[in-house]
């Protein structure tokens, strides 16, 4: 069943998302479901560059881009790393 | 000692090995980062490395606790760097103490693989045609070659 409830989510953004989207981080009140639906919406907004192998991180641990989104979840999109 | 750090300031391999002796321990291995001058045909100049930190640490700590069960070694420590980084500066430092070598050096690289390949840490080059770039995003690379064909 669709959740309609809008939501507040706070995003926040590393390295090219971050240069991209313009800040480090915002809180979005939204009505989509999952993270993956989020991206969608945020790429086509900034422009985000397709990459492979992006990641996403829920309240500091990483998650599926299918989980449901709840109020308040703070949620980091993880373009590929390249520590070391 | 069994832990993952970021760190901002210069690293002190030399102070921070003491914490890894042990009297049990026969093998001591680390293994350094230095930022190189060129990458990928790029004459580089400098580096910033930024971190997703409360997750980095995490996932950091969860690469040294495997270090641990797969390999039979005494201590572990791996410090990498954030912020603005010049040619030769150390960005990452591994050191593994243990009884052997072998499990030493097995350890120390497994640990610097995890960590390039799962720790959210990203790398952007700044290079001396004026460019910059991401590191491994592929269309900071298409970015840069629209900035070369103005």
């Amino acid at each position: 069943m669709q959740n309609i409830h809008m939501k507040n989510i706070n995003v926040e953004y590393f390295a090219i998302l971050r240069e991209r989207a313009g800040c480090d981080r915002e809180t979005l009140a939204t009505t989509l479901n999952t993270p993956a639906d989020l991206f969608a919406e945020l790429q086509a907004r900034y422009k985000f560059p397709a990459m492979t192998s992006i990641k996403v991180a829920i309240n500091d641990e990483f998650a599926d881009f299918q989980s449901q989104l709840k109020d308040g979840d703070r949620v980091v999109f993880i373009p590929p790393v390249a520590g070391g | 000692m069994k832990e993952f750090q970021i760190q901002a300031g210069v690293l002190q391999p030399e102070r921070d090995k003491l914490r890894l002796a042990s009297p049990s321990c026969g093998g001591f291995v680390t293994f350094e980062g230095w930022v190189r001058n060129r990458n990928d045909g790029q004459d580089v100049l400098r580096l910033e490395y930024q971190a997703y930190e409360a997750l980095a640490l995490k996932e950091g700590n969860r690469i040294i606790r495997e270090a641990f069960e797969r390999f039979p070694i005494e201590k572990a420590l791996c410090i990498h760097r954030v912020g603005s980084l010049e040619i030769g500066e150390l960005a990452v430092w591994v050191a593994v103490s243990a009884g052997h070598r072998d499990e030493a050096f097995s350890a120390c690289r497994y640990i610097i693989d995890e960590i390039k390949y799962r720790v959210p840490i990203w790398k952007k080059e700044y290079y001396a045609d004026g460019d910059s770039g991401w590191v491994n995003c592929e269309a900071c690379a298409s970015h840069a070659h629209e900035q070369h064909d103005h």
